[in-house]
């Protein structure tokens, strides 16, 4: 029999390492004669730094040096040194490369010290003195500066499909209405670190917190002039990133510089607080115009997003693509402009631009279905669409509908009434709402390892990244399944920049593309396990092709008869007890530009709100997600659970709050800026849709790591309105806007 | 013009840099004798002194709780307290609590509820959820949840470490 | 955090010796005082260790109440038989503050010492009268969704963050504290300050001062009372608005009533007057709500924290509705 290891819940593989602390996060490897970094930040938001007096930290026994613009290194000076490969189009940020001061908090100098303690206070001497200059940091207020960036991050805006203004004014229900989705930071419960070691021969090896350990080789590489060869950076855990280990981070930079000039071994931790000095989710405004026919079918949607961006980047996300994606609507226009203002560039967070863009458009939708009198989950079904209207491609798998069946029926959806406050337990008012949401199912080219050691033994490697998603574990079933070994035989290695060349971490890209590149070495590795069975002195394998032959139990046999087979160690020990190697690159197949892929989600929730004092309790979730084969549903059910917590946070707790006086993001820490805990989450169910798909990459899975959380915000506040009738467009949805 | 940390705030008895001395910390029933200043929290001697890095800085400030270690049998934050004023106490870190090889049955429930996803919180809420039972004073679901809130997870893995929770309460699964 | 020297204190009158050098304080529980030496916020340049002390018992006192020993842990204090039976507003409050690890450390002198947590507070960079008198308040135009609107004044809108001390105002406590002048007892609606035009200072404690104990008297409201917490998440945070209601009734007739606010300004609040209307009047909605009307008398928004006016005065009516028990869900 041979075993299924993808589909198969399956415990993850690192399990053990996580929880008894064994598993090494980027600033718990051991280093001989460590030095520490502590990052001094800048205390205004825009201006020169008039002066920066070191003496007094650098007058500390213990203190090495303290690195400012000032006695900085020569930098390269080309902005496609410091470019890495998430960097949006402009200017990168580069650390301490003058007296500017672009935003709040922008680090200005590292001291370092021997001990962690004496250079977090030799920070505190360092004395800076500045001349402020005016910021702008408040978007709404700079509106009307808003522009298109001559290069969009991500595929620019759909061109206008039919005339949607036209149709809107001919419209029998319109909907006009403007939401706001605030700025979020990433805060994985790791701070981002890295420990930057000089070696004699001028090599570093780095230790790093980062979503790609290739991303910030080249990063460093090119921002120092170190050949890449002489640049290997090692990151085999990552505590949780979201996006924001998508780029190299500031002390990433600061401990290689430290490092090479003090020609010693530098560890830089940012702190909690500096975990809010670098890329958010960025405060985004959303005008949405929508016109349905008086029975329920859209007409139009405009779908227009205003977004902060640095003055030295423009970042841009997919938030206007969903009406495309999610609507059957012949008359569409959308727009995504920037305001530039004095803050860091915003990066790429979980479910970029989906869960900003869905939020809006689901609440929208919701608002339509109750001017429409129509149920929402029905409303949706009249304007279904099975092709991809931005790219005009079919979908090369859709189960959206079986996803409001089955979460619908889980839920007990039927039983809803249309009425807002219609439900209510003591003074507790009673919503239930749904939303839907899509996220696209990317491969990118990815290459993979393999060694097969004479005992049988396989070892897969490839330089992605375990975020927490379970890379290590899918990799493994994968590997284990196409081989015809057990699972326990197998090792998957990531995380070291010399291993083959894997994209970053991100985008739900893992599985599809690693885990293609992992299959096909893996049958790599079979096609030459079968030329070495063909050497054998009478090998009845001696005229099979590699289809002829099947792989299971540790065994290679002709599949026609069974009968005949062989050990893959017999066949090993051909080779004079020399392990087996192969390598492969997969990029994804042409059949695949025909279609769209994307996974889909529908999620239901149930919420109670105090009539009196505004406070939500979400007190059911059911998220329906179709997303293709899922390789471990374990750890893809921990996924989806995931993104219903994140769903929460962005519904009712999340804001990065700016002060505009100072030009401050003031919720820098944990205690202000509110994650969900552990009370705050009640009954999650989540249903996997089943969903075969052939074309999206050759394991037919369309990647978890975003699906869970698009849909889930806009849920909850469509609850919110069926508890209460009141209509919050401004996000967190907190207990003041509900009194 | 802006100015900050000017010199000059510091009072006339502050020392130059704080002395060491020797500070015996026990950890999983061994005494280690570290030469400790008094700024030193119990985290940072476990993390950059004693080099067991399962105990995890989340947040530095008692925020989150990735830091939470048995005292006593008791949960605190080790961030936010002295290492010199914890002489002679029993300290249990993440790394004292497999015996033997075998693994603590709050951590293998751990694995067998995929109660985490990046691992960087898990430490703190094995030791918070060993911690709970033996304070004996969770009841009700409601109250493991509160209780337990004192861990953040960003990952959001709280449905699994519930069950965790629920499963550790009624084996009773303590130190 | 900026050196220190450190000692141990094995009693209270070396202890009140040691900390009366410049720059001293008391480290017990630690748990507010390290967070923001770490942020540089506070610089003690010496710190008295005193958890050696023999002040960590909780004893009944002659006077039928009990004696709080100032370094019980709050857990230990929340989880006291006597604590729960006779005092259970109290152990209430202290289970809606913190976490299970921070009430485990935090000690009952220290809970009444905690810090602002005042966003500006906490950031070295921008001014703070607080933390540097005459600097300026950033948060009186500023983000100020968690200040203060009671008893404010133009330097100073900050909140005392305590959910504990807000029960033991309602309880009527008396701060036991010796320093080098004597032992001496003060009520505890004078042992916070408001800010006026000294916000620097949180307390009538003086420097050389160590609290000892603190003392609640006989009645404790066991049948009647609520501690209600309101909040941006379902735990671990601050109060936006917090009420201890303690109702002593003669079948549906108030003989006595207390209410402390939490969340709303420098101090736990408290307006005798308005607890007077209740006096020998019918538990009901109708006279909870003039109560609560009276006692928001005065308060002031500062914009992001307007709402906390209408949420104060209808959280005082849900939680004298839950003391009443006229609400089942408690």
């Amino acid at each position: 029999m041979k075993e299924h290891y993808t589909g198969t819940a399956t415990n993850r593989v690192d399990g053990r390492a996580k929880v008894t602390g064994e598993a090494k996060y980027a600033a718990e490897f051991e280093v001989p004669d460590l030095l520490y970094g502590v990052v001094v930040n800048s205390a205004i938001s825009k201006g020169k730094i008039t002066r920066i007096d070191t003496s007094a930290a650098l007058a500390l026994p213990g203190v090495h040096q303290v690195f400012t613009h000032e006695n900085r290194p020569g930098y390269t000076w080309l902005d496609s040194h410091y470019q890495d490969e998430d960097s949006p189009p402009g200017s990168p940020f580069r650390p301490l490369y003058n007296n500017e001061i672009k935003f709040s908090m922008q680090p200005i100098a590292l001291v370092v010290a021997d001990t962690f303690e004496l250079a977090r206070y030799a920070a505190l001497l360092v004395h800076a003195e500045y001349e402020s200059q005016p910021h702008e940091t408040d978007l709404e207020a700079n509106l009307p500066k808003a522009y298109k960036p001559k290069k969009y991050k991500s595929p620019p805006p759909s061109d206008p499909r039919g005339d949607a203004p036209g149709a809107f004014a001919a419209a029998e229900v319109k909907l006009e209405e403007a939401y706001a989705h605030p700025a979020h930071h990433h805060n994985p419960m790791e701070m981002h670190a890295s420990i930057a070691i000089w070696q004699e021969s001028g090599k570093l090896t780095i230790y790093d917190k980062i979503q790609g350990v290739q991303n910030s080789q080249k990063y460093i590489s090119n921002a120092f002039g170190v050949p890449q060869e002489d640049v290997q950076v090692i990151s085999p855990f990552v505590g949780g990133a979201f996006g924001s280990g998508l780029r190299p981070q500031y002390q990433l930079f600061l401990a290689v510089l430290a490092a090479k000039e003090l020609k010693r071994a530098v560890k830089v931790v940012l702190t909690r607080q500096q975990m809010f000095s670098f890329g958010h989710r960025p405060f985004t405004i959303q005008r949405l115009a929508i016109g349905a026919s008086a029975d329920g079918k859209l007409e139009s949607i405009s779908h227009n997003a205003f977004a902060e961006t640095s003055r030295f980047e423009d970042y841009n996300e997919d938030v206007v693509i969903w009406p495309g994606v999610l609507y059957n609507c012949e008359n569409v226009e959308v727009s995504h402009q920037l305001v530039g203002l004095d803050v860091y560039t915003p990066l790429d967070m979980r479910a970029p631009g989906g869960t900003t863009g869905t939020f809006a458009l689901e609440i929208a939708m919701d608002e339509m279905a109750y001017k429409l009198n129509m149920d929402p989950v029905e409303f949706r079904l009249k304007n279904y669409t099975d092709k991809d209207l931005n790219k005009d491609k079919p979908h090369s798998s859709k189960e959206l509908k079986e996803c409001y069946r089955q979460g619908a029926e889980r839920f007990g959806w039927a039983k809803r009434k249309m009425e807002p406050r219609s439900m209510k337990e003591g003074h507790q008012l009673i919503g239930w709402g749904m939303a839907h949401g899509a996220w696209e199912a990317q491969q990118q080219e990815a290459a993979a390892k393999a060694v097969l050691s004479p005992t049988g033994k396989l070892t897969v490697s490839s330089a992605t990244a375990d975020i927490g998603t379970g890379t290590y574990t899918v990799m493994s079933q994968i590997a284990a399944e196409t081989m015809g070994i057990a699972l326990e035989d197998v090792t998957f290695e990531l995380g070291d920049s010399t291993q083959p060349k894997s994209p970053l971490e991100g985008g739900s890209w893992t599985v599809s593309s690693v885990g293609s590149a992992v299959k096909l070495v893996c049958e790599k590795l079979q096609e030459q396990l079968l030329k070495l069975a063909q050497k054998m002195e009478n090998s009845p394998f001696s005229d099979a092709k590699i289809e002829d032959v099947s792989f299971e139990n540790g065994q290679m046999f002709l599949t026609q008869a069974p009968a005949t087979s062989i050990s893959l160690q017999a066949i090993l020990a051909q080779d004079e007890g020399q392990p087996l190697e192969a390598e492969a690159s997969q990029k994804p197949d042409k059949k695949q530009k025909n279609y769209s892929s994307y996974s889909h989600s529908a999620t239901f929730v149930e919420v109670k709100v105090d009539e009196d004092l505004g406070t939500v309790k979400v007190t059911r979730i059911v998220s329906a997600v179709a997303a293709g084969r899922i390789i471990n549903p374990k750890t893809g059910r921990s996924q989806i659970l995931g993104g219903a917590v994140w769903g929460i946070g962005v519904a009712l707790e999340e804001h990065t709050v700016l002060d505009h006086t100072i030009g401050r993001f003031m919720t820098h820490d944990l205690d202000k800026y509110h994650l969900p805990v552990n009370a705050d989450v009640h009954e999650t169910d989540v249903i996997f849709v089943e969903e075969k798909d052939e074309i999206v990459n050759p394991l037919g899975a369309k990647g978890l790591g975003e699906i869970g959380i698009v849909s889930v915000a806009p849920a909850i506040a469509n609850a919110v309105f069926h508890a209460t009738g009141k209509r919050i467009r401004e996000l967190p949805i907190t207990l003041d806007k509900l009194m | 013009m802006h100015t900050e940390n000017s010199p000059g705030t510091e009072t006339a008895v502050r020392p130059l840099l704080p002395e060491t001395r020797t500070v015996t910390l026990r950890v999983n029933g061994t005494s280690h004798q570290l030469q400790l200043a008094p700024w030193t929290s119990v985290l940072d001697a476990l993390r950059e002194h004693l080099h067991l890095t399962g105990t995890k800085k989340g947040c530095d400030h008692g925020q989150c709780g990735a830091c939470t270690v048995l005292l006593d049998g008791k949960r605190i934050n080790s961030c936010l307290t002295l290492a010199v004023m914890q002489e002679n106490k029993e300290i249990t870190t993440v790394e004292g609590l497999a015996q033997n090889g075998e693994l603590h049955p709050v951590q293998q429930a751990f694995i067998d509820h995929d109660a985490f996803q990046c691992g960087y919180c898990t430490p703190g809420q094995i030791c918070s959820v060993i911690g709970m039972v033996n304070e004996g004073k969770a009841k009700t679901l409601d109250d493991i949840k509160d209780l337990m809130s004192g861990n953040i997870c960003r990952c959001g893995a709280y449905v699994n470490i519930v069950k965790v929770a629920q499963e550790a309460l009624e084996k009773n699964t303590g130190l | 955090m900026r050196p220190f020297t450190f000692t141990q204190a094995q009693n209270v009158d070396t202890a009140v010796r040691e900390v009366s050098s410049d720059g001293a304080k008391f480290i017990a529980g630690g748990t507010n005082l390290l967070d923001l030496m770490k942020i540089d916020v506070m610089q003690p340049s010496h710190l008295v260790d005193i958890t050696q002390i023999a002040l960590d018992t909780i004893e009944e006192t002659e006077a039928g109440g009990l004696r709080l020993g100032a370094l019980v842990k709050n857990a230990d204090t929340a989880y006291h038989e006597l604590v729960e039976t006779r005092y259970p507003l109290l152990s209430h409050a202290i289970l809606a503050g913190a976490t299970a690890q921070l009430r485990n450390m935090a000690t009952d002198g220290g809970n009444l010492l905690q810090r602002t947590r005042c966003y500006y507070f906490y950031d070295t960079h921008t001014p703070c009268n607080k933390r540097e008198p005459g600097s300026g308040c950033s948060a009186i135009k500023g983000y100020n969704r968690d200040l203060a609107i009671l008893g404010t004044s133009e330097h100073c809108i900050a909140t005392h963050p305590s959910d504990m001390c807000v029960a033991l105002a309602a309880l009527e406590a008396t701060v036991h504290v010796t320093g080098k002048s004597g032992e001496r007892a003060i009520p505890f609606a004078d042992f916070h300050r408001l800010p006026g035009d000294t916000p620097h200072l949180d307390s009538n404690l003086q420097p050389d001062e160590i609290i000892t104990s603190i003392e609640l008297p006989a009645q404790g409201f066991a049948r009647n009372y609520t501690y209600l917490k309101l909040r941006d998440r379902a735990s671990y945070a601050f109060a936006l608005v917090s009420v201890a209601a303690a109702l002593e009734l003669e079948g549906n007739t108030v003989k006595e009533a207390r209410i402390a606010l939490g969340g709303v300004a420098h101090k736990p609040w408290r307006v005798p007057e308005a607890e007077a209307l209740l006096q020998g009047q019918t538990a009901s909605r109708e006279n909870f709500q003039k109560v609560a009307e009276a006692y928001l008398q005065g308060a002031q928004g500062f914009g992001h924290n307007n709402f906390k006016i209408e949420l104060a005065k209808r959280a005082i009516v849900r939680a004298l509705e839950k003391a009443t028990k006229m609400e089942a869900t408690a």
